[in-house]
Protein backbone atom coordinates (compact mmCIF):
# COMPACT_ATOMS: atom_id res chain seq x y z
CA UNK A 1 0.00 0.00 0.00
CA UNK A 2 1.05 3.83 -1.20
CA UNK A 3 2.15 5.59 2.19
CA UNK A 4 4.53 8.34 2.89
CA UNK A 5 7.19 5.56 3.70
CA UNK A 6 7.33 4.44 -0.06
CA UNK A 7 8.97 7.61 -0.79
CA UNK A 8 12.86 8.30 0.03
CA UNK A 9 13.61 11.80 0.74
CA UNK A 10 14.76 12.65 -2.67
CA UNK A 11 11.04 12.20 -4.21
CA UNK A 12 11.87 8.93 -5.58
CA UNK A 13 10.06 5.07 -3.98
CA UNK A 14 12.50 3.46 -1.74
CA UNK A 15 11.86 0.01 -3.68
CA UNK A 16 12.92 1.02 -6.81
CA UNK A 17 15.74 3.70 -6.74
CA UNK A 18 18.38 5.09 -4.61
CA UNK A 19 17.13 7.46 -2.06
CA UNK A 20 20.06 7.55 0.63
CA UNK A 21 22.66 5.09 2.33
CA UNK A 22 19.81 2.30 3.94
CA UNK A 23 21.19 0.42 7.02
CA UNK A 24 20.55 -3.29 6.53
CA UNK A 25 19.84 -5.88 9.12
CA UNK A 26 18.86 -9.46 9.45
CA UNK A 27 15.11 -9.50 9.73
CA UNK A 28 13.36 -12.20 11.34
CA UNK A 29 10.37 -11.95 9.59
CA UNK A 30 9.44 -11.98 5.82
CA UNK A 31 5.78 -12.07 3.96
CA UNK A 32 5.04 -15.10 2.60
CA UNK A 33 1.35 -13.60 0.86
CA UNK A 34 -2.16 -15.37 0.73
CA UNK A 35 -5.39 -14.30 1.64
CA UNK A 36 -7.97 -16.14 4.13
CA UNK A 37 -11.30 -15.62 4.57
CA UNK A 38 -14.11 -16.91 6.80
CA UNK A 39 -17.52 -16.26 6.73
CA UNK A 40 -20.38 -17.33 9.00
CA UNK A 41 -24.13 -18.23 8.32
CA UNK A 42 -26.56 -19.60 10.45
CA UNK A 43 -25.62 -23.12 11.05
CA UNK A 44 -22.60 -23.36 9.05
CA UNK A 45 -18.91 -21.73 8.67
CA UNK A 46 -17.04 -21.13 5.77
CA UNK A 47 -13.10 -20.89 5.46
CA UNK A 48 -10.71 -20.73 2.21
CA UNK A 49 -7.64 -19.51 1.23
CA UNK A 50 -5.86 -19.73 -1.40
CA UNK A 51 -2.60 -22.50 -1.52
CA UNK A 52 0.10 -20.06 -3.01
CA UNK A 53 3.50 -19.19 -1.01
CA UNK A 54 5.54 -16.76 -2.10
CA UNK A 55 8.21 -14.25 -1.42
CA UNK A 56 9.55 -11.42 -2.81
CA UNK A 57 9.06 -12.21 -6.74
CA UNK A 58 9.45 -15.53 -6.34
CA UNK A 59 6.63 -18.21 -5.87
CA UNK A 60 7.87 -21.20 -3.24
CA UNK A 61 4.80 -23.38 -4.00
CA UNK A 62 1.63 -23.74 -5.32
CA UNK A 63 -0.10 -25.52 -3.24
CA UNK A 64 0.63 -24.95 0.37
CA UNK A 65 -3.16 -24.15 1.66
CA UNK A 66 -3.41 -21.66 4.86
CA UNK A 67 -6.53 -22.92 6.52
CA UNK A 68 -5.66 -26.03 9.34
CA UNK A 69 -8.53 -27.95 11.20
CA UNK A 70 -8.58 -27.45 14.97
CA UNK A 71 -11.03 -29.28 15.92
CA UNK A 72 -14.36 -30.75 14.18
CA UNK A 73 -15.70 -27.81 14.72
CA UNK A 74 -13.29 -25.08 14.36
CA UNK A 75 -10.78 -24.17 11.60
CA UNK A 76 -8.06 -21.46 11.17
CA UNK A 77 -6.81 -19.84 8.40
CA UNK A 78 -3.55 -18.45 9.21
CA UNK A 79 -1.07 -15.39 6.53
CA UNK A 80 1.16 -13.54 6.97
CA UNK A 81 4.80 -15.40 7.65
CA UNK A 82 4.66 -18.92 6.80
CA UNK A 83 7.27 -19.90 9.80
CA UNK A 84 5.24 -18.28 12.13
CA UNK A 85 1.66 -19.90 10.98
CA UNK A 86 3.60 -23.24 11.15
CA UNK A 87 4.73 -23.03 15.07
CA UNK A 88 1.32 -21.31 15.83
CA UNK A 89 -0.48 -23.59 14.43
CA UNK A 90 2.13 -26.44 16.84
CA UNK A 91 1.35 -24.91 19.57
CA UNK A 92 -2.03 -24.33 19.14
CA UNK A 93 -2.35 -28.26 18.54
CA UNK A 94 -0.65 -28.97 21.76
CA UNK A 95 -3.21 -26.56 23.89
CA UNK A 96 -5.83 -28.11 21.99
CA UNK A 97 -4.68 -31.74 23.48
CA UNK A 98 -3.66 -30.18 26.40
CA UNK A 99 -6.86 -28.91 27.18
CA UNK A 100 -8.99 -32.31 26.33
CA UNK A 101 -6.75 -34.39 28.32
CA UNK A 102 -7.13 -32.37 31.33
CA UNK A 103 -11.21 -30.88 31.17
CA UNK A 104 -12.44 -34.26 28.72
CA UNK A 105 -13.58 -32.49 26.34
CA UNK A 106 -12.87 -30.61 23.09
CA UNK A 107 -12.25 -26.81 23.32
CA UNK A 108 -15.63 -24.75 21.86
CA UNK A 109 -14.26 -22.00 19.15
CA UNK A 110 -14.74 -19.23 21.35
CA UNK A 111 -12.29 -20.88 23.80
CA UNK A 112 -9.79 -21.35 21.16
CA UNK A 113 -10.25 -17.68 20.18
CA UNK A 114 -9.72 -16.38 23.81
CA UNK A 115 -6.74 -18.77 24.19
CA UNK A 116 -5.14 -18.03 20.46
CA UNK A 117 -5.56 -13.96 21.61
CA UNK A 118 -3.26 -14.74 25.13
CA UNK A 119 -0.94 -16.76 23.27
CA UNK A 120 -0.43 -13.76 20.35
CA UNK A 121 -0.59 -11.49 23.06
CA UNK A 122 2.34 -13.56 25.28
CA UNK A 123 5.06 -12.44 22.79
CA UNK A 124 3.67 -8.74 22.57
CA UNK A 125 7.48 -7.42 21.96
CA UNK A 126 8.41 -10.14 19.55
CA UNK A 127 4.86 -10.65 17.80
CA UNK A 128 4.16 -13.70 15.89
CA UNK A 129 3.75 -12.30 11.82
CA UNK A 130 0.72 -13.44 11.31
CA UNK A 131 -3.41 -12.73 10.58
CA UNK A 132 -5.37 -15.00 11.74
CA UNK A 133 -9.06 -16.15 11.37
CA UNK A 134 -11.05 -18.69 13.58
CA UNK A 135 -13.93 -19.91 11.80
CA UNK A 136 -16.45 -22.68 13.33
CA UNK A 137 -19.71 -23.33 15.10
CA UNK A 138 -20.27 -21.53 18.82
CA UNK A 139 -22.17 -23.77 21.30
CA UNK A 140 -25.46 -23.22 19.88
CA UNK A 141 -24.34 -24.82 16.46
CA UNK A 142 -24.38 -21.21 14.98
CA UNK A 143 -21.71 -19.91 12.80
CA UNK A 144 -19.04 -17.98 14.39
CA UNK A 145 -15.87 -15.98 12.92
CA UNK A 146 -13.26 -14.41 14.82
CA UNK A 147 -10.32 -12.25 13.27
CA UNK A 148 -7.46 -11.46 14.97
CA UNK A 149 -4.39 -8.95 14.77
CA UNK A 150 -0.94 -10.26 15.38
CA UNK A 151 -0.87 -9.33 18.83
CA UNK A 152 -3.92 -10.87 20.05
CA UNK A 153 -6.53 -8.05 19.85
CA UNK A 154 -10.01 -10.11 18.43
CA UNK A 155 -13.50 -9.91 17.71
CA UNK A 156 -16.30 -12.27 16.87
CA UNK A 157 -17.54 -11.05 13.23
CA UNK A 158 -19.91 -12.49 10.84
CA UNK A 159 -17.26 -12.46 7.84
CA UNK A 160 -13.66 -11.17 7.14
CA UNK A 161 -10.94 -11.08 4.87
CA UNK A 162 -7.27 -11.28 6.02
CA UNK A 163 -3.67 -11.19 3.95
CA UNK A 164 -2.58 -9.87 1.38
CA UNK A 165 -5.88 -9.66 -0.81
CA UNK A 166 -8.00 -8.20 2.93
CA UNK A 167 -8.29 -4.34 1.93
CA UNK A 168 -10.05 -5.41 -1.77
CA UNK A 169 -12.06 -8.20 -0.55
CA UNK A 170 -13.19 -6.50 2.79
CA UNK A 171 -15.28 -4.27 0.68
CA UNK A 172 -17.13 -6.04 -1.36
CA UNK A 173 -18.45 -8.81 1.61
CA UNK A 174 -19.01 -5.74 3.83
CA UNK A 175 -21.37 -5.19 0.32
CA UNK A 176 -22.52 -8.65 -0.09
CA UNK A 177 -22.78 -9.91 2.84
CA UNK A 178 -23.51 -6.92 5.18
CA UNK A 179 -25.56 -4.92 2.88
CA UNK A 180 -23.88 -2.06 3.47
CA UNK A 181 -24.10 0.92 1.25
CA UNK A 182 -27.30 -0.70 -0.37
CA UNK A 183 -30.28 0.88 -0.23
CA UNK A 184 -34.25 -0.44 -0.25
CA UNK A 185 -32.99 -4.55 0.33
CA UNK A 186 -34.43 -6.90 1.44
CA UNK A 187 -31.58 -8.60 4.21
CA UNK A 188 -31.94 -12.25 3.17
CA UNK A 189 -30.05 -14.53 5.41
CA UNK A 190 -27.36 -16.36 3.63
CA UNK A 191 -27.59 -19.46 2.56
CA UNK A 192 -24.62 -22.29 1.90
CA UNK A 193 -24.82 -22.73 -1.30
CA UNK A 194 -24.62 -18.96 -2.30
CA UNK A 195 -21.99 -18.42 0.34
CA UNK A 196 -19.48 -20.93 -0.90
CA UNK A 197 -20.23 -19.44 -4.26
CA UNK A 198 -19.85 -15.86 -3.44
CA UNK A 199 -16.26 -17.16 -1.89
CA UNK A 200 -15.19 -18.98 -4.85
CA UNK A 201 -16.47 -15.24 -7.14
CA UNK A 202 -14.69 -13.25 -4.68
CA UNK A 203 -11.48 -14.92 -4.88
CA UNK A 204 -11.26 -14.84 -8.44
CA UNK A 205 -11.03 -11.61 -8.48
CA UNK A 206 -8.63 -11.25 -5.84
CA UNK A 207 -6.50 -13.37 -7.96
CA UNK A 208 -7.08 -10.91 -10.87
CA UNK A 209 -5.54 -8.37 -8.91
CA UNK A 210 -3.21 -9.37 -6.22
CA UNK A 211 0.38 -10.75 -7.36
CA UNK A 212 0.19 -12.58 -4.17
CA UNK A 213 -3.18 -14.41 -4.72
CA UNK A 214 -3.60 -17.32 -7.25
CA UNK A 215 -2.90 -20.97 -7.57
CA UNK A 216 -6.40 -22.51 -6.02
CA UNK A 217 -8.47 -22.11 -3.64
CA UNK A 218 -8.68 -24.46 -0.83
CA UNK A 219 -12.08 -24.15 0.78
CA UNK A 220 -13.48 -25.54 4.17
CA UNK A 221 -17.00 -25.54 5.11
CA UNK A 222 -17.95 -26.56 8.90
CA UNK A 223 -21.61 -27.69 9.91
CA UNK A 224 -22.29 -30.07 12.58
CA UNK A 225 -21.96 -32.91 9.74
CA UNK A 226 -18.38 -32.47 10.45
CA UNK A 227 -15.79 -30.41 7.93
CA UNK A 228 -16.08 -30.55 4.46
CA UNK A 229 -13.10 -29.56 2.18
CA UNK A 230 -13.45 -28.23 -1.52
CA UNK A 231 -10.47 -27.17 -4.05
CA UNK A 232 -10.86 -24.66 -6.36
CA UNK A 233 -8.23 -23.96 -9.50
CA UNK A 234 -7.30 -19.94 -9.50
CA UNK A 235 -5.24 -18.17 -11.93
CA UNK A 236 -2.21 -19.38 -12.25
CA UNK A 237 0.06 -16.36 -13.17
CA UNK B 1 -17.78 -25.92 31.72
CA UNK B 2 -15.86 -28.96 32.80
CA UNK B 3 -15.92 -28.15 36.04
CA UNK B 4 -19.77 -27.74 36.25
CA UNK B 5 -19.83 -31.11 35.23
CA UNK B 6 -17.90 -32.81 37.29
CA UNK B 7 -19.30 -31.04 40.30
CA UNK B 8 -22.77 -32.50 38.53
CA UNK B 9 -23.55 -28.68 38.53
CA UNK B 10 -26.92 -27.49 36.37
CA UNK B 11 -25.39 -25.06 33.50
CA UNK B 12 -26.64 -21.24 33.82
CA UNK B 13 -30.17 -20.98 32.49
CA UNK B 14 -31.03 -20.45 29.15
CA UNK B 15 -30.32 -16.71 27.91
CA UNK B 16 -31.66 -17.11 24.96
CA UNK B 17 -28.28 -16.55 23.25
CA UNK B 18 -25.88 -17.88 26.37
CA UNK B 19 -22.84 -16.04 25.35
CA UNK B 20 -19.91 -15.53 27.85
CA UNK B 21 -20.04 -12.42 29.35
CA UNK B 22 -16.74 -10.94 27.71
CA UNK B 23 -18.03 -12.13 23.83
CA UNK B 24 -18.35 -9.01 21.94
CA UNK B 25 -21.52 -9.99 20.27
CA UNK B 26 -23.23 -10.35 23.88
CA UNK B 27 -22.62 -6.74 25.06
CA UNK B 28 -24.32 -5.49 21.10
CA UNK B 29 -27.59 -7.12 22.43
CA UNK B 30 -29.77 -3.57 23.21
CA UNK B 31 -32.06 -3.40 26.55
CA UNK B 32 -31.83 -5.70 29.47
CA UNK B 33 -32.49 -4.11 33.10
CA UNK B 34 -29.83 -3.25 35.33
CA UNK B 35 -29.25 -5.68 37.44
CA UNK B 36 -28.41 -8.67 35.15
CA UNK B 37 -25.51 -7.91 32.92
CA UNK B 38 -26.10 -8.80 29.42
CA UNK B 39 -25.27 -11.67 27.67
CA UNK B 40 -23.90 -13.52 31.34
CA UNK B 41 -25.48 -17.08 30.89
CA UNK B 42 -29.21 -16.17 31.96
CA UNK B 43 -31.15 -13.71 34.28
CA UNK B 44 -29.53 -14.52 37.41
CA UNK B 45 -27.62 -11.60 38.98
CA UNK B 46 -23.92 -11.58 38.22
CA UNK B 47 -22.09 -14.17 40.37
CA UNK B 48 -19.30 -11.28 39.99
CA UNK B 49 -21.69 -8.90 41.79
CA UNK B 50 -21.38 -7.40 44.92
CA UNK B 51 -24.46 -5.36 46.05
CA UNK B 52 -22.90 -2.04 47.34
CA UNK B 53 -23.53 -0.99 50.63
CA UNK B 54 -23.77 2.68 51.21
CA UNK B 55 -21.07 3.83 54.11
CA UNK B 56 -22.28 1.79 56.44
CA UNK B 57 -20.48 -0.41 58.58
CA UNK B 58 -17.77 -0.41 55.83
CA UNK B 59 -14.45 -1.05 57.71
CA UNK B 60 -10.97 -1.14 55.78
CA UNK B 61 -9.58 -4.53 56.05
CA UNK B 62 -6.50 -5.35 58.50
CA UNK B 63 -3.93 -5.08 56.47
CA UNK B 64 -2.06 -8.95 56.10
CA UNK B 65 1.31 -8.72 56.18
CA UNK B 66 1.92 -10.13 52.49
CA UNK B 67 4.86 -11.02 51.02
CA UNK B 68 6.94 -8.54 48.63
CA UNK B 69 6.24 -8.26 45.04
CA UNK B 70 8.95 -10.13 43.07
CA UNK B 71 10.85 -8.26 41.59
CA UNK B 72 9.56 -7.32 37.01
CA UNK B 73 11.14 -9.89 35.21
CA UNK B 74 14.00 -7.89 34.02
CA UNK B 75 13.73 -9.88 30.22
CA UNK B 76 10.73 -6.65 29.27
CA UNK B 77 12.97 -5.36 25.95
CA UNK B 78 12.62 -1.38 26.00
CA UNK B 79 12.45 -1.26 22.36
CA UNK B 80 11.17 -3.81 20.19
CA UNK B 81 14.20 -6.60 19.69
CA UNK B 82 13.07 -6.51 15.77
CA UNK B 83 11.10 -3.76 13.51
CA UNK B 84 8.05 -5.45 12.95
CA UNK B 85 6.45 -4.86 9.41
CA UNK B 86 3.33 -4.19 10.72
CA UNK B 87 0.90 -1.51 12.06
CA UNK B 88 -1.03 -2.41 15.54
CA UNK B 89 -4.73 -0.77 15.45
CA UNK B 90 -4.95 2.54 17.09
CA UNK B 91 -6.74 6.08 16.25
CA UNK B 92 -10.18 6.74 18.29
CA UNK B 93 -12.66 9.10 20.06
CA UNK B 94 -13.59 7.84 23.34
CA UNK B 95 -15.15 9.94 26.70
CA UNK B 96 -16.98 9.83 30.00
CA UNK B 97 -17.85 12.39 32.44
CA UNK B 98 -19.54 12.11 35.98
CA UNK B 99 -23.17 13.99 36.33
CA UNK B 100 -26.02 13.59 38.62
CA UNK B 101 -27.68 10.55 37.67
CA UNK B 102 -24.53 8.99 36.86
CA UNK B 103 -21.10 7.64 34.90
CA UNK B 104 -21.39 8.27 31.26
CA UNK B 105 -18.73 6.32 28.33
CA UNK B 106 -19.27 6.76 24.81
CA UNK B 107 -16.90 5.89 22.30
CA UNK B 108 -16.59 5.52 18.59
CA UNK B 109 -16.47 1.97 16.79
CA UNK B 110 -13.54 2.24 14.12
CA UNK B 111 -10.30 0.45 14.83
CA UNK B 112 -8.16 1.47 12.33
CA UNK B 113 -4.33 0.67 11.27
CA UNK B 114 -2.08 2.83 9.34
CA UNK B 115 -5.11 3.79 7.24
CA UNK B 116 -7.35 0.84 6.62
CA UNK B 117 -10.24 0.45 8.55
CA UNK B 118 -9.38 -2.97 10.45
CA UNK B 119 -12.62 -3.22 12.10
CA UNK B 120 -15.95 -0.62 11.51
CA UNK B 121 -17.43 -2.60 14.47
CA UNK B 122 -14.85 -2.40 17.18
CA UNK B 123 -15.87 -2.75 21.33
CA UNK B 124 -13.78 0.06 22.78
CA UNK B 125 -15.63 0.27 26.03
CA UNK B 126 -15.66 -2.63 27.85
CA UNK B 127 -17.10 -3.99 30.82
CA UNK B 128 -14.57 -4.77 33.67
CA UNK B 129 -17.03 -6.21 36.34
CA UNK B 130 -20.85 -5.39 37.08
CA UNK B 131 -20.10 -1.80 38.36
CA UNK B 132 -17.20 -0.83 36.39
CA UNK B 133 -16.61 -0.34 32.53
CA UNK B 134 -13.35 0.97 30.66
CA UNK B 135 -12.85 3.21 27.92
CA UNK B 136 -10.12 1.37 25.54
CA UNK B 137 -7.69 3.92 23.64
CA UNK B 138 -3.95 3.41 22.42
CA UNK B 139 -3.38 -0.13 21.05
CA UNK B 140 -6.54 -2.11 20.93
CA UNK B 141 -4.13 -5.35 21.55
CA UNK B 142 -2.97 -3.77 24.88
CA UNK B 143 -6.39 -2.11 25.85
CA UNK B 144 -8.29 -5.38 25.80
CA UNK B 145 -5.34 -7.67 27.54
CA UNK B 146 -4.81 -5.49 30.07
CA UNK B 147 -8.27 -5.00 30.85
CA UNK B 148 -8.81 -8.69 31.12
CA UNK B 149 -5.79 -8.78 33.66
CA UNK B 150 -7.86 -5.88 35.25
CA UNK B 151 -11.12 -7.84 36.01
CA UNK B 152 -9.14 -10.87 37.02
CA UNK B 153 -6.80 -8.50 39.94
CA UNK B 154 -10.28 -6.99 40.90
CA UNK B 155 -12.23 -10.44 41.15
CA UNK B 156 -9.34 -11.72 43.48
CA UNK B 157 -8.99 -9.03 45.35
CA UNK B 158 -12.91 -9.45 45.78
CA UNK B 159 -12.39 -13.14 47.13
CA UNK B 160 -9.59 -12.23 49.44
CA UNK B 161 -10.86 -8.56 51.29
CA UNK B 162 -14.29 -9.64 51.31
CA UNK B 163 -15.02 -5.64 49.52
CA UNK B 164 -15.03 -4.91 46.33
CA UNK B 165 -12.25 -2.37 44.69
CA UNK B 166 -13.21 1.30 44.63
CA UNK B 167 -12.53 2.51 40.99
CA UNK B 168 -9.38 4.80 42.45
CA UNK B 169 -7.74 1.97 43.50
CA UNK B 170 -8.71 -0.02 40.41
CA UNK B 171 -7.01 2.96 38.65
CA UNK B 172 -3.66 1.91 40.65
CA UNK B 173 -4.01 -1.04 40.50
CA UNK B 174 -3.59 -0.65 36.67
CA UNK B 175 -1.11 2.16 36.63
CA UNK B 176 1.07 -0.40 39.03
CA UNK B 177 0.72 -3.50 36.41
CA UNK B 178 1.50 -1.34 33.88
CA UNK B 179 4.44 0.06 35.43
CA UNK B 180 7.19 -2.31 34.33
CA UNK B 181 6.36 -1.69 30.64
CA UNK B 182 7.11 2.12 31.20
CA UNK B 183 9.69 3.36 28.38
CA UNK B 184 8.25 0.13 26.06
CA UNK B 185 5.60 0.35 22.91
CA UNK B 186 2.76 -0.56 25.03
CA UNK B 187 -0.11 2.10 25.00
CA UNK B 188 -2.81 1.98 26.96
CA UNK B 189 -4.90 5.09 28.24
CA UNK B 190 -7.70 4.06 29.81
CA UNK B 191 -10.58 5.78 32.01
CA UNK B 192 -12.57 3.70 34.51
CA UNK B 193 -16.05 4.85 34.94
CA UNK B 194 -17.58 3.58 37.81
CA UNK B 195 -20.10 3.40 40.78
CA UNK B 196 -18.56 2.46 44.13
CA UNK B 197 -18.80 2.65 47.76
CA UNK B 198 -18.07 6.13 47.24
CA UNK B 199 -20.82 7.45 44.72
CA UNK B 200 -19.77 7.56 40.70
CA UNK B 201 -16.01 7.55 39.62
CA UNK B 202 -14.12 8.30 36.77
CA UNK B 203 -10.25 7.80 36.76
CA UNK B 204 -8.07 8.16 33.96
CA UNK B 205 -4.93 5.89 33.22
CA UNK B 206 -2.33 5.81 31.19
CA UNK B 207 0.37 3.50 30.28
CA UNK B 208 3.40 6.58 31.32
CA UNK B 209 2.39 6.55 34.56
CA UNK B 210 -0.26 9.33 34.60
CA UNK B 211 -3.01 8.68 37.01
CA UNK B 212 -6.17 11.56 36.83
CA UNK B 213 -9.31 11.72 38.96
CA UNK B 214 -12.22 14.06 37.21
CA UNK B 215 -15.17 14.80 35.97
CA UNK B 216 -14.69 14.60 32.44
CA UNK B 217 -12.34 12.77 30.33
CA UNK B 218 -12.13 12.56 26.55
CA UNK B 219 -8.92 10.39 25.19
CA UNK B 220 -7.83 9.79 21.61
CA UNK B 221 -6.60 11.23 18.25
CA UNK B 222 -10.47 12.65 18.15
CA UNK B 223 -10.60 14.04 21.66
CA UNK B 224 -10.16 17.81 21.02
CA UNK B 225 -13.08 17.97 19.10
CA UNK B 226 -15.13 15.95 21.48
CA UNK B 227 -13.56 18.39 24.56
CA UNK B 228 -14.90 21.54 22.44
CA UNK B 229 -18.22 19.68 22.12
CA UNK B 230 -18.47 18.35 25.97
CA UNK B 231 -16.59 22.10 27.05
CA UNK B 232 -19.63 23.71 25.89
CA UNK B 233 -22.84 21.88 26.87
CA UNK B 234 -21.58 20.25 30.08
CA UNK B 235 -23.11 20.42 33.31
CA UNK B 236 -23.22 18.77 36.60
CA UNK B 237 -26.66 18.68 36.85
CA UNK B 238 -27.90 17.63 33.50
CA UNK B 239 -30.91 14.84 33.13
CA UNK B 240 -29.68 12.20 32.30
CA UNK B 241 -31.32 11.82 27.81
CA UNK B 242 -29.30 15.50 27.72
CA UNK B 243 -26.51 13.28 28.75
CA UNK B 244 -26.75 10.83 25.90
CA UNK B 245 -27.70 13.15 23.82
CA UNK B 246 -24.15 15.41 24.84
CA UNK B 247 -22.35 11.94 24.47
CA UNK B 248 -23.64 11.11 21.25
CA UNK B 249 -23.24 14.65 20.12
CA UNK B 250 -19.64 15.17 20.68
CA UNK B 251 -18.44 11.21 19.70
CA UNK B 252 -20.46 12.44 16.16
CA UNK B 253 -18.32 15.93 15.96
CA UNK B 254 -14.98 14.19 16.47
CA UNK B 255 -15.79 11.08 14.03
CA UNK B 256 -16.92 14.17 11.65
CA UNK B 257 -13.66 16.06 11.72
CA UNK B 258 -11.05 13.11 12.85
CA UNK B 259 -10.19 10.39 10.33
CA UNK B 260 -9.63 7.68 12.30
CA UNK B 261 -12.72 8.24 14.08
CA UNK B 262 -16.15 6.75 12.86
CA UNK B 263 -18.50 4.03 12.53
CA UNK B 264 -21.06 4.04 14.81
CA UNK B 265 -21.22 5.22 19.02
CA UNK B 266 -21.39 3.31 21.88
CA UNK B 267 -22.81 4.35 24.93
CA UNK B 268 -22.56 3.04 28.51
CA UNK B 269 -24.29 4.30 31.48
CA UNK B 270 -23.18 3.48 35.11
CA UNK B 271 -25.27 3.50 37.90
CA UNK B 272 -26.01 2.53 41.55
CA UNK B 273 -27.43 -0.04 40.35
CA UNK B 274 -24.58 -1.44 37.36
CA UNK B 275 -23.40 -0.66 34.00
CA UNK B 276 -26.29 -0.60 31.15
CA UNK B 277 -25.24 -0.15 27.42
CA UNK B 278 -27.52 2.18 26.02
CA UNK B 279 -26.90 1.50 23.01
CA UNK B 280 -24.53 1.73 19.48
CA UNK B 281 -25.79 4.07 16.98
CA UNK B 282 -24.73 4.45 13.15
CA UNK B 283 -23.30 7.63 12.69
CA UNK B 284 -24.19 8.14 8.98
CA UNK B 285 -28.22 8.95 9.50
CA UNK B 286 -26.75 10.93 12.23
CA UNK B 287 -24.93 13.26 9.91
CA UNK B 288 -28.08 13.69 7.85
CA UNK B 289 -30.46 14.49 10.72
CA UNK B 290 -27.81 17.30 11.66
CA UNK B 291 -27.77 18.58 7.37
CA UNK B 292 -30.97 18.77 7.95
CA UNK B 293 -31.03 21.32 10.61
CA UNK B 294 -32.10 18.69 13.34
CA UNK B 295 -30.14 17.84 16.33
CA UNK B 296 -28.71 14.63 17.83
CA UNK B 297 -31.66 13.15 19.92
CA UNK B 298 -31.07 11.48 23.02
CA UNK B 299 -33.82 8.97 25.01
Amino acid sequence: MLSAATYGENGKMKEYHYSGPVEHRFSPYTFNGGTVLAVAGEDFAIVASDTRLSEGYSIHSRDSPKCYKLTDRTVIGCSGFHGDCLTLTKIIDARLKMYKHSNNKTMTSGAIAAMLSTILYSRRFFPYYVYNIIGGLDEEGRGAVYSFDPVGSYQRDTYKAGGSASAMLQPLLDNQIGFKNMENVEHLPLSQEKAVQLVKDVFISAAERDVYTGDALRICIVTKDGIKEETVPLRKD
Amino acid sequence: MALQDICRQPHTPAFPLSRKWNDPISLALDGGDTNTVLGRGGFATLPFYMPLTANTGFKKPPLRPRTPHPAPPNQIPKRAAVAVPFELAHGTTTLSFKFQGGVIAAADTRSSCAGYVECPTAEKVIPIHSHLVGTTSGTSADCMLWKRILSRECRLYQLRNKVPLTVKGTAKLLSAALSPFKGTELCVAATLCGWDRTGPSLHYVYSDGTRLEGQLFSVGSGSPYAYSVLDREYRFDMSVPEAYALARNAVYHATHRDAYSGGCVDLYHVTECGWRKIGRDNLLPVYYEKKGGGEVRGF
